[in-house]
């Protein structure tokens, strides 16, 4: 019987190493987002401009509920678009 | 009980500058009737929408941070309401975090005038000299 350091691959096998996510404003400190600072909130939307979900970025739902607000409010004042085509890249 | 409010308000593109002004007073001086406490303002002047409203592309933003009783919110914003040159508003109540960002964003912005003020200035001084 092959013992398990005989086990010889044809590709070496990669082990992915995954950076830890952690939340940017608790890491930072920053207690109040913004919803004046638009160009802040495209890190938190995507090219459409859809809110990205907690599981992408990190961000813990204490805050994550405060970037969906703070994105309303600058979808409101024409800040942030509702829907675009290639958000980030035209800047 | 005194709350800290914030403002932001769209006016159309098609104002004067003079207009603009005037519309600016109005509301603060509406503000100022009910006796609220202006603590700052800011104006953006002419910004780009990041989508059309009312068939207009960009819009007059204007910023506006008080203290007022609750009870007038309502009336100032019907004012609003009634004025057709205002596109957009927004009013938000502050909580301690936000009045503390915004006391430490106006120092920063200060700071940055003062900045470019003396930048200027220096380079005045330096065309003197030559």
């Amino acid at each position: 019987m092959a013992q398990q350091s005989d086990i010889k691959y044809l590709t070496p096998i990669t082990v992915e190493v995954r950076k830890k996510k952690y939340c940017r404003f608790k890491r930072s400190g920053i207690k109040f987002v913004d919803y004046k600072d638009g160009e802040f909130l495209k890190r938190f939307v995507n090219e459409q401009g859809r809110i990205f979900p907690r599981r992408l970025t990190g961000t813990s739902l204490k805050f994550q509920k405060k970037v969906a607000q703070a994105v309303k409010r600058a979808r409101h004042l024409a800040l942030l678009p509702f829907v675009a085509d290639n958000l980030k890249t035209n800047q | 009980m005194l709350n800290q409010y914030e403002t932001v308000f769209i006016m159309t593109p098609v104002l004067s500058d003079e207009q603009m002004k005037e519309t600016v007073k109005k509301f603060e001086n509406y503000l100022l009737e009910k006796g609220a406490e202006i603590i700052h303002q800011e104006n953006w002047g002419l910004r780009k929408l990041a989508y059309p409203i009312a068939k207009k592309t960009s819009g007059f933003y204007h910023l506006m941070e008080f203290k007022a009783e609750p009870s007038i919110i309502k009336d100032f914003e019907l004012q609003y309401r009634r004025d057709e040159k205002i596109m957009r508003y927004l009013t938000v109540l502050l909580d301690k975090h936000a009045i503390a960002y915004n006391e430490k964003r106006r120092n920063l912005r200060k700071e940055k005038s003062n900045n470019q003020n003396n930048q200027v200035e220096e380079i005045e001084i330096k065309k003197e000299e030559n």
